[in-house]
């Protein structure tokens, strides 16, 4: 059934849960169940991440079709089946997912002391979530997934998070709730129409245009949201800002790929013509995410939130980057949602490494921490400059490959995308300057210490991985290459044939 | 060899950059100079093979990436116009290293520095010897991140930060332009790929682009890119204040690297600029513009550095215009020579602001070229070469560029030809009103400072003096071969010259005034110079009092930054609180919050009906049945 000989992925999305059980399990004071928590879960979402590592080197690049597949029966009178499988476009985020969360765990060693035992629960759970929202195969199984991952989010913004975090917790559900409830219909709909939710099986099915656009429009009210795409964006800083470091980074590194996975995995092949119809609405939409996002990030006076927007932004490049349609587009989406993951997830982890110290976040706080803390400059230096697509650091791969995408659709839309390069600098370069350079003017910053053992160890695999994608991309696009192909090539089929049949 | 003389200086960088806390100031100062030795003597090795051996080849290192159709290598590429570049950049790196040695012995982060001045000398290497757009790109963008840190290396001053940022985002809007050129060639050929695109010229000159012939959009979206990188007039801004780094990094940027790599890619691309005459117009005028205007700013400006800034700004615009006639030779020509005389201009200056206490401003010097006379002696070099006069290296290339303007019988060309001269002449004035006003007439710092006047040591003198020779001697011995007769086999087809284009070969058959035009205005504008400085001292202040509009006007370099700001930043600022405040705050945010707001207040409202008092809910009861009754009865 499939090449390892065993259920793999069904293994790296619940073995989490065994750290879960393993960790309730624990009794004594509060202080042996915090230490035993912390390292059940870090040891458990290292084991998920030395396993995921199989992925890595026995997935077949050549290989367009799903693979590691797992098939069982469920409620096979509805048609619902327990179907799991990776292909290219979804099998690195399943690497990323697993890479992040011991990250995650790791960078909240000593930040967070209160009901540590829960806050772990709900890092493991949240992984099970993700990684099984990458690797589901049938509509309602992904549906729970997606919808799962909201639950240890809500509850990691609204317990651990600053200080107006039930609003932002309330924020983030209800608006993503809303998107959801409407591709929940979408669902049934298929389901009616299809008889079955398998997602294989339904790629095969041809839906009539008029049942597309509607059915388009419902996933896009979900996918949307998660992206953020302007204007339902707003959930996103104020998550952000509230949620504790750790939070962040995982909204960022993975939560917000979700939108962009949904759009590549279900509108472009399920719904060719509807996604084809609505492209320059998602242009437009996009590009002035890209601007709009990045000028308002120019403005903050919040480190978290200046970061926050700047992922607007870059999901803007990568939502356009998508409806390219174009296999240079649909890779560098692809590679954009990636290097993001790394290099946003970073960047918090870099706010976090002084908000430790001086607990704010508030940017007219800082100033000359260059002098203070070198080491923390050079890795707050690299992870900007990657954030502003360095050539030869993970950013710039994919932003190439986007605006060389999207010249092909219109040089208008490339001009749009390429735009966010000169602000992206501009917001990026401002934040640095103000934070890290200049002279240090408040006296309780002359006594922060620098980077610490543990916190390079969160950090290195990091900056390895932002080195390594930006000088041998080669080595990640690969994986999707196959994928992607096969994707456009399908797509620019079923135009064609729709059109045909139009005729 | 070929991978030495490119990495080299980044395992320098890495050494200093990484381990210089471990390993001590001396010791990672002296390992990245060695570095960079290494690197020269690959560099002149790697010259002599495949400039002078005529043996062109090109070094694979890894595969990028590969999308569709689109894919690409890093990889070096060696051919006569990179190994020129190669070994002009290490060798003049190399000597500024060994200056930097001297002149930053106080500062006390010297490893960062020499791992920034390193990892800057990469970067540009990589730009060089790029084998398609997106390497060259990264080596682009590199000398912009290598110089964003060098120019605000004293990140406690704001200046310095300021300026760091301004370099880097003004670099970024040419960037763009040449990121979009970069996608219409990939578009336009299938591949960007140097070798491959040279072969498909005659393929697709027919292409077409939004109704404009599309090799003329590509050169000019790549030529916009490398204005802001050549800082040409309109992006010119961030060249100025660059002057904020260390003296060695203002030597480094403008001598060796950076502001040299506009020019190299309009060489480079020599052979689709060829078929884009429009083109080639625009940077003919843009180059021509550039240099007179810069010319006039140097004239009134008081900083020693700034003076020598705009100076380079000028001498980018003739490289400019040189390639706009056809004549890429020259201009890369005119790159070489000036990248001898510039470094040592510069390297002078920061012997002169070392002597004279970190002052830099020309009207609080003078009287001290008794002090410092080696100094004083190289300057005189660098000036020379600058003014063009015979036989210093200057000359040559700049007399060629200016014939090749007036044998380009155009109009355009005869503008380039006319700025050409004005310009020569004011840079001569400039240049002599530097010299003079810095050593000469009766010193006007504060006793204190004169009495510090010093010579720098011997570890600054030797760069100095080395660069010196390259003034005097780099244009008379490389004349031949790069101009001369012998230029066809010495470019050995890394430039390309179109069938149509005999440029190289009318520049010497102009009328024999032309070439005499350049000395005699040059050695004119230093006799004018004298004049107002020397034997009328009160000439210059009655001339800004005569004209104090146009004084004004040249003193704030012609209004530019204001104007940026104006349009740019402020709207940029102003629109960024906008959108914050009233776009994400009040609309966006605001319908989700009002109506959760409104369907609080509703259930508020609706809590208030359960009052518990027994009588209101039998009046809401008979209220209903009485409605429910009336409905039966009438509604029917």
């Amino acid at each position: 059934m499939n090449t390892v000989g065993f259920p793999l992925l069904s293994l790296l999305t619940f073995l989490p849960l065994a750290g879960v059980a393993v960790i309730l399990a624990v009794r004594g004071d509060e202080q042996t169940v915090a230490s035993n928590a912390r390292w059940t879960a870090l040891w458990t979402s290292l084991i998920t991440f030395m396993l995921s590592l199989v992925l890595w080197f026995r997935f077949d690049k050549n290989e367009a079709e799903f693979q590691f597949v797992e098939r069982l029966d469920w409620l096979s009178d509805f048609g619902v089946t327990y179907h799991m499988g990776v292909d290219g476009i979804s099998v690195l985020f399943v690497l990323l997912a697993t890479l992040l969360t011991p990250i995650c765990i790791l960078s909240s060693w000593e930040a967070v002391q209160n009901r540590v035992r829960e806050y772990m629960i709900a890092f493991l759970i949240l992984e099970t979530m993700m990684v099984g929202m990458f690797c589901a195969l049938d509509f309602v199984v992904f549906y729970i997934f997606f919808e799962g991952v909201l639950i240890p989010m809500f509850l990691i913004i609204g317990v651990w998070g600053g200080q107006r975090r039930v609003y932002a917790a309330f924020k983030l559900f209800l608006y993503t709730l809303l998107g959801s409830v409407l591709m929940l219909l979408a669902i049934l709909l298929l389901w009616c129409t299809a008889g079955t939710t398998d997602i294989l099986e339904l790629f095969t099915l041809t839906i009539p245009p008029l049942l597309q656009t509607w059915i388009f429009l419902a996933f896009f009210a979900s996918f949307a949201v998660k992206v953020p795409m302007w204007p339902v964006h707003t959930w996103l800083p104020d998550a952000h800002v509230e949620a504790p470091t750790a939070g962040s980074v995982i909204l960022a590194g993975v939560l917000l790929k979700m939108g962009a996975y949904g759009f590549l995995r279900f509108s472009l092949p399920l719904l060719p013509v509807a996604s084809a119809e609505f492209a320059p609405w998602i242009f437009a939409l996009s590009i002035v995410a890209i601007v709009y996002t990045s000028l308002v990030a120019l403005a903050q006076e919040d480190m978290k939130k200046l970061i926050a927007y700047s992922s607007v932004a870059h999901m803007g490049i990568v939502t356009l980057g998508i409806f390219t349609f174009t296999q240079q587009g649909v890779s560098g989406a692809l590679f954009t949602m990636l290097s993001h993951g790394v290099v946003s997830s970073a960047l918090f982890l870099c706010v976090g490494v002084l908000y430790d110290r001086v607990h704010s976040r508030e940017i007219a706080r800082y100033g000359g921490v260059a002098k203070i803390m070198p080491a923390y400059a050079l890795v707050f230096m690299l992870f900007t400059m990657a954030s502003v697509a360095l050539p030869g650091l993970a950013g710039f791969p994919g932003e190439l490959l986007v605006i060389l995408g999207a010249w092909k659709v219109s040089p208008w839309v490339a001009f749009g995308a390429a735009l966010g390069m000169i602000l992206g600098a501009a917001y990026m370069l401002y934040l640095y300057r103000r934070v890290v350079f200049g002279r240090i003017t408040r006296d309780d910053l002359r006594g922060l210490l620098d980077l610490s053992p543990r916190e390079y160890a969160v950090f290195t695999p990091l900056i390895l991985l932002t080195i390594w994608m930006g000088i041998y991309p080669q080595s990640f696009l690969s994986f999707f290459e196959a994928s992607v192909a096969a994707l456009v090539e399908r797509h620019h089929a079923a135009l064609g044939a729709a059109r045909l049949a139009g005729l | 060899m070929f991978v030495g003389a490119v990495f080299f200086p980044l395992l320098g960088a890495t050494i200093a950059g990484f381990f210089g806390r471990w390993i001590g100031d001396k010791a990672s100062q002296w390992v990245t100079v060695l570095c960079m030795a290494l690197a020269a003597i690959c560099g002149v090795a790697s010259f002599i093979e495949v400039a002078l051996g005529h043996a062109p080849q090109t070094v694979v290192l890894l595969r990028f990436l590969d999308v569709g159709s689109f894919g690409l290598d890093w990889a070096l590429r060696y051919d006569t116009l990179s190994v020129v570049m190669v070994a002009m950049v290490t060798c003049i790196s190399t000597l500024i290293h060994l200056y930097s040695v001297g002149y930053m012995s106080h500062d006390p982060t010297t490893p960062r520095f020499f791992a920034y001045l390193s990892l800057f000398t990469f970067m540009m290497l990589m730009l060089v010897t790029a084998d398609n757009l997106v390497q060259l790109f990264f080596g682009w963008e590199g000398v912009g991140l290598a110089s964003y840190l060098l120019i605000g290396y004293w990140y406690e001053k704001e200046s310095a930060c300021a300026a760091a940022m301004k370099a880097f985002i003004v670099n970024r809007v040419g960037d763009l332009f040449f990121m979009l050129g970069l996608c219409l060639t990939f578009w336009v050929f299938g591949s960007i790929e140097f070798s491959e695109i040279f072969g498909a010229i005659d393929q697709h000159k027919d292409a077409r682009f939004a109704g404009l012939p599309a090799y003329e959009v590509i050169c000019i979206l790549l030529f916009l890119g490398a204005c802001g990188k050549s800082a040409q007039l309109g992006l010119h801004t961030w060249l100025p204040d660059a002057m904020e780094g260390p003296t060695p990094v203002s030597a480094l940027i403008h001598a060796a690297t950076m502001v040299t790599a506009g020019v190299f890619l309009v060489a480079r691309m020599s052979a689709v600029f060829e078929y884009a005459p429009i083109a080639l117009a625009i940077v003919t005028v843009v180059g021509a513009s550039t240099a007179l205007f810069a010319a006039t700013i140097g004239c009134v400006q008081n900083d020693i550095k700034r003076i020598i800034a705009y100076s380079t700004c000028s001498q980018l615009g003739y490289m400019f215009f040189a390639a706009g006639v056809g004549a890429y030779q020259g201009a890369v020509f005119h790159l070489f020579t000036h990248a001898f005389f510039k470094a040592l201009l510069f390297l002078s200056a920061g012997s002169v602001i070392h002597a004279m206490s970190e002052e830099q401003d020309i009207r609080k010097m003078g009287g001290i070229w008794k002090k410092i006379p080696v100094t004083y002696a190289v300057m005189w070099i660098g000036s020379l070469a600058l003014a063009g006069v015979p036989y210093f290296a200057g000359y040559y290339s700049k007399d060629f560029v200016l014939e090749a303007a007036y044998a380009a019988h155009s109009g355009v060309g005869m503008y380039a030809f006319i700025c050409g001269l004005l310009a020569a002449f004011l840079t001569a004035f400039y240049s002599w009103r530097l010299l003079i006003l810095t050593f000469h007439g009766a010193p006007r710092a504060d006793h204190h400072t004169m009495e510090h006047v010093h010579e720098s040591p011997a570890v600054m003198l030797v760069p100095l003096l080395l660069l010196a020779l390259g003034a005097v001697f780099a244009g008379a011995v490389f004349a031949p071969s790069f101009i001369g007769h012998h230029w066809e086999e010495f470019w050995n087809g890394a430039i390309v010259n179109a069938a149509h284009n005999h440029i190289m070969h009318h520049v010497h058959e102009v009328p024999g005034w032309v070439p005499l035009a350049p000395t005699i205005v040059g050695l004119s504008g230093i006799a004018l110079a004298y004049v107002m400085y020397v034997f009328a001292p009160s000439l210059p202040g009655a001339l800004a009092k005569a004209l104090p509009g146009v004084h004004r006007f040249l003193l704030n370099k012609w209004y530019f930054d204001e104007l940026y700001d104006a349009i740019f930043v402020r709207p940029a600022r102003a629109l960024a609180r906008g959108f914050w405040k009233i776009g994400d705050v009040r609309i966006i945010d605001g319908v989700p919050n009002g109506l959760a707001a409104s369907v609080a207040g509703a259930a508020r409202q609706a809590v208030a009906l359960q009052t518990g008092r027994v009588a209101s809910y039998a009046f809401t009861m008979i209220v209903g049945l009485v409605l429910l009754v009336s409905l039966l009865l009438f509604g029917g």
